[in-house]
């Protein structure tokens, strides 16, 4: 046991491609960081920008989105939706403070697991070096001022 | 005041809020005399005379309906909206400030120190001594005290159960009407309340769908101010023609007051039923109508809308996700 941070991240894969990519990458037994959890969505295009705030103000401190290149989308053209949404959240993330970094957007085709793991690992490095970004802890500490108010309601 | 004890009791509270929403009430015009005849009013500051302590000495549940308006933006309004959970049955989160945070809830972006000193130490403010205000002073008669500015305003339900919710800035007349008479009825039996949580006063679908503006294919390449555009076409959607509108995300209910008079709507009925977070659905709306592919395009376009965070969040910050800006969260 190391003291570095190690950080959480949550991965959004498409089914098509950068899920096979990532299921690539381990049946090919590379290694890559493990800080990654991934959840797999039919196409990058359903990535609502709601899921990477809950991920962020549940505890993440990074979020990769990932999907087929441009023009390879199974879906014609979602992933560009995922593009124009990627780069408009980062932008509404900067604003609250949260450094546009922490979300990361790859294109990975079916045939790229080394792309993933190697986008992966570099990714968990960024974050590192960024630090924990602990909103769900600077939010609890808020909530517990309100704490007793639901004894005394209840009363 | 009617002194009458037999009937239900109704009160009124203003928090971090500026006002507007008693005006609304206000405005309701000749049903306030509806609520007057129906009911006891018994607390209601803007309106009439009475002390926290006659509150307080009330019994617990007497007040049959509480609407509560504004943000918790310091310990007072913290105190008087867990006095008022005590006191009332049915407790209404009424307006935007209190069910979401509102304008207000955009100081939510900055740190308490950097308010207080935008407040009372810039150019407009002739401040040479740094005078700041202190939560206590002492004078020779005891001390004084000033309510404490907590670091970030709260909804209404982040700090006491909440029954209903009354959306808008302020929530549209015929509307609070509506609840008046809802509740009075409830009250001679004819009718019954709505499942707890439940958003009133407003519709369940988007202010899109009341919009009169005709709509085609929403795709555009730049975003840009209504006020940079002449002339707007009356008649077609404003997104459509560039201008960054918050309907597609926003509650139905006002009968899409703002692009009706060609303004863009700037969400003040928050989320439509359904959202879980306000300005994720606008960053989805937006983006879905941007005619681009290459970044580079892409960020050129979004360039057009200066404050992104401020336009997804005007009235929603302190109800999303998120709830405030990192710095404002860390705050001592
Ligand atoms: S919701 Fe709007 S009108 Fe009501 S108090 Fe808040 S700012 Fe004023
Ligand atoms: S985006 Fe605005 S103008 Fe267009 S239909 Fe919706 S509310 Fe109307
Ligand atoms: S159009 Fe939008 S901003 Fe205007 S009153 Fe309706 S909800 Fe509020």
């Amino acid at each position: 046991m190391t003291d570095q941070f190690e950080p959480t991240i949550i991965g959004f894969t498409c089914n098509w491609c950068s899920y096979r990519a990532s299921d690539l990458a381990g049946t090919a037994r590379m290694k890559y960081a493990p800080n990654v959890r991934l959840i797999r969505l039919m196409c990058s295009g359903r990535l609502d920008p709601t899921f990477v705030l809950r991920a962020l103000s549940g505890g993440a401190d990074g979020v990769m989105i990932t999907g087929c290149h441009p023009g390879e989308c199974h879906y014609i053209e979602q992933n560009y939706k995922a593009l124009r949404r990627f780069l408009l959240l980062r932008r509404v993330l900067a604003g609250l403070g949260i450094e546009p970094e922490r979300v990361k957007l790859v294109w990975a085709s079916a045939a790229e697991g080394a792309r993933f793991a190697a986008e992966t690992t570099a990714f968990v490095e960024e974050i590192r070096k960024l630090g924990p970004l602990n909103w769900g802890k600077v939010s609890d500490e808020l909530s517990e001022i309100s704490e007793p108010v639901h004894e005394e309601v209840a009363a | 005041m009617t002194v009458n004890g037999n009937k239900p009791k109704f009160a009124m509270y203003w928090a971090a809020s500026c006002g507007g929403c008693e005006i609304a009430v206000l405005n309701i015009h000749e049903k306030i005399l509806d609520v007057d005849a129906n009911f006891d009013v018994v607390f209601w500051p803007v309106a009439m005379d009475a002390k926290y302590k006659d509150v307080e000495a009330m019994e617990d549940g007497s007040i049959l309906l509480t609407l509560f308006n504004g943000g918790i933006r310091n310990d007072e309004n913290e105190h008087i909206a867990k006095l008022l959970r005590r006191k009332s049955k049915i407790l209404v989160a009424f307006g935007s400030c209190a069910s979401e945070g509102c304008i207000p809830g955009l100081a939510n972006l900055s740190p308490v120190g950097e308010i207080v000193h935008t407040a009372f130490n810039t150019i407009t403010t002739d401040n040479p001594n740094e005078i700041y205000p202190r939560v206590s002073f002492d004078v020779p008669e005891g001390e004084l005290r000033i309510p404490k500015i907590e670091k970030v305003l709260r909804p209404l339900d982040l700090v006491v159960d909440v029954d209903y919710y009354m959306p808008g800035c302020p929530p549209e007349s015929h509307q609070i009407a509506a609840v008046v008479d809802l509740v009075i009825k409830v009250v001679k039996g004819e009718a019954e309340l709505p499942p707890k949580g439940s958003v009133i006063g407003a519709g369940d679908s988007t202010v899109c769908d009341e919009c009169p503006r005709a709509r085609n294919v929403k795709i555009i390449k730049e975003f840009k101010r209504i006020q940079d555009i002449a002339p707007v076409d009356p008649t077609l959607c404003l997104l459509e023609q560039g201008i960054p509108c918050n309907g597609p995300a926003t509650r139905s209910g006002c009968n899409a007051r703002c692009p009706g008079v060609g303004a863009q709507c700037i969400g003040c009925y928050g989320p439509a039923e359904g959202v879980m977070d306000y300005g994720a659905r606008l960053i989805t709306a937006f983006s879905s109508v941007i005619d681009a592919t290459e970044p580079e395009e892409i960020d050129r376009i979004l360039d057009g809308i200066p404050d992104p965070t401020g336009q997804v969040y005007r009235f929603n910050l302190a109800g999303s996700l998120l709830k405030a800006n990192r710095e404002a969260w860390k705050v001592k």
